[in-house]
């Protein structure tokens, strides 16, 4: 007794990539190749001083000029990705793999369990992610693999939630119920139909949280609690410029400008994803 | 009307709940590692006897059931401990410190809200496909901006060029201007991404055209109809703004060189000054919880599906 | 046209008068219009219905007269008379004076319809406030209570401070009727306005858009519904891909409809007198034109003869839910001392209307939900009941399968057809090649073809979704397959096409079939015996001639009497038990 269903098929027809998507990816692997091959890009040594071309505007030799100690600020930058990009990846890591394991139990146990789990996502969420964060560094201690791990434990709820609710629809979809019918095991219907399904969310929000792990991240260094100078980590390098930002914009700007298009760029594809895998699911 | 008054009762209990869990996780991550506090309080000290006469001093000689008993009941008292760098009441140093972070905080926030009401409701479902997707734009940059690198940015074309305002302090209003634009440009972001989109979902639904064909016109539509529908995913956002608000206010007043709680947490971080830490982490949870449960009530009064089973 | 009094005047010109109108959207269908040359007119105190499947164009046609065709349509014609006004010259602000107080509109399902943060009484009264048709408040409370008792809603005053959630599915269509004619427009354009409502209380809604008619008010009503519409339209056009096909009154368009499309969709209507017969290819001859047509259809291969081994034995079934409630624990009885039994290579019906338990009682069947009284047998075994495991189940869990009324719903949506056929032959043990060939042989039963195989189903139609659900169930050659509503969201056509495969299917493999449906006329079709249930309990049963023609029990008759039917010519009274003569077609 529902209503009378189109007779159309509602989707299937692949539609080209949108322009946005295709620009992001092309950045993001231009920062890869930067990475892993920084040589390519820049000739320059990013630790190296010379004193003799401090604070150099943007120019011929130094495309985005020089910092406070005359160290070419692209080579700082392109080094920098490593740290950002890798610490930021790191605590994804430790948000994901807790959030999914608390999430998945939430959603697939019983109801006393659900709520447990559901109250630790509301304390995890209760501490502004950057205050809890500073909480834990202060308990912990300052450093890279500290940040890395304060960053994690906040994001935490992002998964968790996120993973609750989708393994709390899977579970009662009508494919699962009737998967009986076929004669499988409650393991094997687990494995085969609510698993597979459920876990189509992570690369969605893995994506869009690598991106704000990064700002996290590099917001915990410019307050001088993770790598510290001379590492050329992205907010190192913002904290250093913000003491010469009257006479130079350029040691501020550029890795600023990194760390916003990097964060773009992984946002712009995960909503991507996100509007695609909301269609099939 | 008892069902209403069950389901209340039960969110009012499970913030209880949250607070007393959110208290005891950052005892835990206080003294997740014993023997910390007492090396923080020895500084560069070390003689025969100084650990001993510190725990003593400090409680931390008793098992760990009693300090945590001792905490819970201090925290039930509002005391919120003293501190070890400045040996004064916690509360008394953020006492004064509350007032700047507090401007800070409610200028941004109310700024925040209210662009986003604005920017959402203009270009929810317009005509044009394009002032969408440009709003789209901007708000998705503007949540990939760190707070602290768009203040630079701010801080240079309007401080440093224009002379407009002033680079740091909290003298007056226009010191307040650029903190506070700073602080609330990524909220802004989220909350109007967020508004639209429900706008334009409570706009594709069938309800929506037999408004229209009562002959109403758009705007009494946006206004008296789908406003309700934007706000309702809105309100479960409101203790993530009070959260997203405190923290970014910490970044934001060391960026602009403003006092206030986050530089008072700040110079805590560094000096390992754990009962402030302690007590601003503490004192943020309970406003997020007090917060968000209020907002899970209020919600059960605006939208009347939920009131019933 | 405002009216205070709430009956709107009745007047001699037509309420709308169009000729030759085309709606257009330059980025859709490549720019070809989506309704074309339609003409279509309503006076006061005439229903009149556009029919047609989904996609043929009536609801844009509908909505245009309101103005409400969409953003970008494209609209003109020869003559578009609104209230006598022509309408290809109105802006906005002109459109929005007539909605509501010249037509109001009445759509599908109160519950998304309404809005659901406002309280009923406010959504009645704001075409009133909007229009300024009363000047106090109070006196437009008491004209929207007034409005509420004329539409047959108990209690008016309490009800309009409910919400739509809270009204029962007839009442708050009513209420959503109410909201349309509260101001009194002259005229009111339903758009499937029973669809997603049980049978007697579609009949009841009728009945108040039929009042309306006899107080002088226009109605056009929109449905897929042949028979729905038969009962209360005095013309109707048949809508086919954006043009009318076939237009008169409806006693000419049912008797003689003259185009072939419109004689395809009457001869595919199944009912009782089709039974045994294909529906896909039925067709309406006349012997010269002017006598009136029969339907001719092929017979489809007769049934096996049935062993009358009991394949399936429900004895006694109870299942009580406890509602939450505050002190009171309320229990809600969704089944009482149900018992019946399917023999092999049977086609046993359940019909009844929502809260009846018939999914319930299928749930049980499927060992899916265990009853708290009573036990299941199936093949001779213990099935469900106090105590039965699924291990216990899982042995002869192949040989029952089940057909949804969604089908993409019980897919699992990263899985191809190819994956879900292999899915359906995973109790047979099949080498890879094997399974592929017999997927495909599958396939080619249910009348697709081996291209089909690597589809996603997101990328079917209905129809063919349908058919692969009906491939699956089939593929594990079941004894039994559970049925539920399996072609209620199928277009008149579609559905005939499934019906005839399940028929011939059934018929081939001796497979027994428990139906579920709410659809008379479906059940009538398809079924050697028949299931009543009412809240709980099965109130009649027998073979579906008898308990069709000549029910004994009250809610049976009721249930018949509510059906819409193209058979309007038939006079029964059920109390009296007299047999009736039926008509040579329809």
């Amino acid at each position: 007794m529902s209503t009378v269903d189109r007779s159309v098929p509602t989707a299937g027809v692949h539609s080209p990539l949108p322009v946005g998507v295709l620009l992001a990816a092309a950045f993001l692997i231009v920062l890869l190749v930067g990475m892993g091959f920084p040589r390519l890009v820049t000739p320059f040594d990013p630790l190296v001083s010379d004193v003799a071309a401090t604070l150099q505007p943007p120019n011929a030799q130094h495309w985005l000029g020089t910092d406070r100690i005359g160290r070419d600020v692209l080579s700082r930058v392109v080094y920098g990705a490593r740290y950002s990009l890798l610490i930021g990846l790191a605590s994804m890591i430790v948000s994901l793999a807790i959030g999914l394991a608390v999430g998945l139990f939430a959603g697939l146990s019983n109801r006393f369990a659900d709520e447990a789990a559901s109250r630790v996502f509301d304390v995890l969420s209760a501490f502004p992610p950057t205050l809890l964060s500073l909480l834990i560094v202060t308990s912990l201690g300052q450093g890279i693999v500290n940040i890395a791990i304060a960053v994690g434990i906040a994001g935490i709820p992002k998964f968790g939630r996120v993973l609750r609710s989708q393994a709390l629809v899977v579970r009662r979809a009508d494919y699962v119920t009737h998967a009986v019918s076929f004669g499988l095991s409650r393991t094997r219907i687990f494995l085969r139909h609510v698993l597979p399904n459920v876990l189509v969310a992570v690369p969605v929000i893995a994506t869009i949280d690598i991106g704000s792990a990064i700002i996290a991240v590099s917001g915990l260094s410019f307050l001088g609690l993770g790598p510290q100078p001379p590492t050329p980590e992205w907010g190192v390098m913002l904290a250093e410029g913000r003491d010469v930002l009257r006479v130079a914009w350029w040691p501020s700007v550029f890795p600023g400008l990194a760390i916003t298009v990097t964060v773009l760029s992984f946002a712009v594809i995960g909503r991507f994803l996100q509007r695609k895998f909301e269609v099939r699911a | 009307m008892r069902e209403l008054r069950r389901k209340i009762a039960t969110r009012l209990l499970t913030g209880l709940l949250v607070l007393w869990l959110a208290a005891t996780v950052a005892f835990i991550a206080i003294h997740a590692l014993p023997g910390r506090i007492e090396d923080v309080l020895a500084g560069d000290l070390s003689y025969p006897g100084l650990r001993e006469a510190i725990a003593a001093q400090w409680g931390l000689n008793h098992s760990l059931q009693w300090q945590y008993g001792q905490f819970l009941l201090r925290l039930a008292h509002g005391d919120l401990g003293t501190s070890f760098v400045m040996q004064q009441p916690v509360l008394d140093v953020l006492r004064s410190q509350l007032a700047p972070t507090m401007q800070l905080a409610v200028s941004a926030g109310v700024l925040a809200l209210g662009l986003a009401i604005v920017v959402a409701t203009v270009t929810a479902g317009s005509e044009s496909r394009w002032s969408g997707r440009i709003a789209s734009f901007v708000e998705i940059t503007f949540t990939s901006t760190p707070v602290f690198w768009l203040g630079m940015l701010l801080l240079v074309a309007f401080s440093f060029e224009l002379r407009l305002f002033p680079v740091s302090g909290a003298n007056g209003w226009r010191a307040l201007v650029l903190p506070a634009v700073t602080l609330a440009l990524p909220t802004t972001g989220v909350l109007s991404q967020v508004m639209r989109e429900s706008i334009e979902a409570a706009l594709s639904k069938p309800f929506v055209t037999t408004i229209r064909a009562r002959g109403v016109s758009e705007l009494v539509l946006r206004a008296r109809h789908v406003l309700r529908h934007a706000l309702l995913p809105v309100v479960t956002l409101g203790g993530w703004l009070i959260g997203s608000l405190l923290g970014g206010a910490v970044i934001t007043e060391k960026m602009f060189g403003r006092p206030g709680i986050g530089s008072v947490t700040l110079t805590a971080v560094t000096s390992q000054d754990v009962p402030v830490v302690l007590a601003v982490v503490l004192l943020a949870a309970f406003v997020h919880v007090v917060m968000s449960t209020l907002l899970d009530i209020a919600y059960l009064f605006i939208d009347p599906r939920l009131r019933s089973q | 046209m405002r009216s205070q009094s709430g009956i709107p005047p009745v007047s001699k010109r037509p309420l709308v008068e169009i000729r030759g109108l085309s709606i257009a959207f330059s980025n859709a269908n490549g720019g070809v219009p989506l309704v074309r040359s339609v003409d279509l007119s309503v006076r006061s105190g005439e229903c009149v219905a556009l029919v047609g499947e989904s996609g043929s164009g009536k609801s844009l046609t509908a909505r245009s007269l309101i103005g409400l065709a969409g953003r970008g349509a494209q609209i003109d014609a020869q003559r578009f008379e609104i209230d006598g006004r022509n309408a290809l010259r109105f802006n906005e602000r002109d459109w929005r004076a007539l909605r509501g107080s010249f037509a109001g509109l009445v759509m599908q399902d109160a519950l998304v319809s309404l809005d659901p943060l406002r309280t009923v009484g406010a959504e009645i009264g704001e075409v009133l406030a909007h229009h300024r048709v009363l000047r106090s408040r109070a006196l437009r409370q008491a004209r929207v209570h007034e409005v509420m008792a004329g539409v047959g809603i108990p209690e008016p005053a309490m009800r309009a401070q409910q919400y739509a959630h809270e009204l029962s599915g007839g009442l708050r269509q009513r209420a959503l009727i109410a909201s349309a004619i509260a101001a009194g427009p002259a005229l009111v354009i339903a758009d499937e306005p029973t669809t997603a409502l049980d049978v007697t209380v579609q009949a009841q809604v009728l009945a108040v858009l039929a009042e309306r008619l006899a107080q002088g008010v226009g109605v056009l009503l929109i449905s897929h519904d042949l028979a729905v519409v038969s009962g209360i339209a005095d013309r109707v056009l048949v809508m086919h891909d954006g043009e009318v096909v076939d237009s008169g009154s409806t006693r000419d368009v049912l008797r003689h409809p003259s185009h072939a499309y419109t004689r395809q969709l009457l001869a595919a209507q199944p009912s009782l007198q089709s039974r045994g017969q294909r529906l896909s290819s039925a067709r309406m001859v006349s012997a010269t034109p002017d006598d009136a047509p029969t339907i001719v259809r092929d017979p489809l291969p007769p049934r096996v003869a049935s062993s009358g081994r009991v394949v399936l034995e429900g004895e006694g079934i109870g299942k009580t839910y406890r509602r939450r409630g505050g002190k009171r624990d309320e229990r809600f009885i969704a089944l009482d001392d149900m018992s019946f039994s399917v023999r092999e290579g049977e086609v046993l019906g359940i019909i009844g209307e929502s809260g009846s338990g018939k999914s319930t009682c299928g749930n049980i069947v499927l060992g899916l939900l265990a009853p708290d009284r009573g036990a299941v047998k199936f093949l001779g075994s213990e099935w469900n009941g106090a105590g039965v495991k699924e291990t216990a189940r899982r042995r002869l869990r192949s040989r029952m399968q089940f057909i949804p009324q969604d089908p993409l719903s019980s897919f699992n949506p990263r899985h191809a057809v190819r994956e879900l056929l292999a899915e359906g032959l995973h109790p047979q043990r099949l080498s890879k090649a094997d399974a592929v060939a017999q997927s495909v042989n599958l396939l080619e039963q249910v009348g697709l073809s081996a291209a089909y195989l690597d589809r996603q189903p997101i990328s079917l139609s209905g129809g063919q979704r349908q058919r692969v659900a009906i491939a699956r169930a089939l593929a594990s050659e079941p004894a039994l397959i559970v049925c539920d509503e399996p072609v209620s969201a199928l277009d008149v056509y579609v559905q005939a096409q499934v019906l005839d495969l399940l028929v011939s299917l059934q018929a081939r493999h001796a497979t027994a079939l428990l139906f579920i449906s709410h659809d008379l006329d479906v059940v009538g079709h398809l079924c050697e015996r028949v299931l009543v249930f009412k809240f709980g309990r099965v109130v009649e049963e027998g073979d579906v001639e008898t308990v069709f023609e000549r029910p004994r029990h009250a809610y049976t008759c009721s249930l018949k009497a509510s059906a819409p039917s193209l058979r309007h010519q038939l006079d029964e009274r059920c109390d009296d038990n007299i047999a009736v003569a039926s008509e040579p077609m329809l």
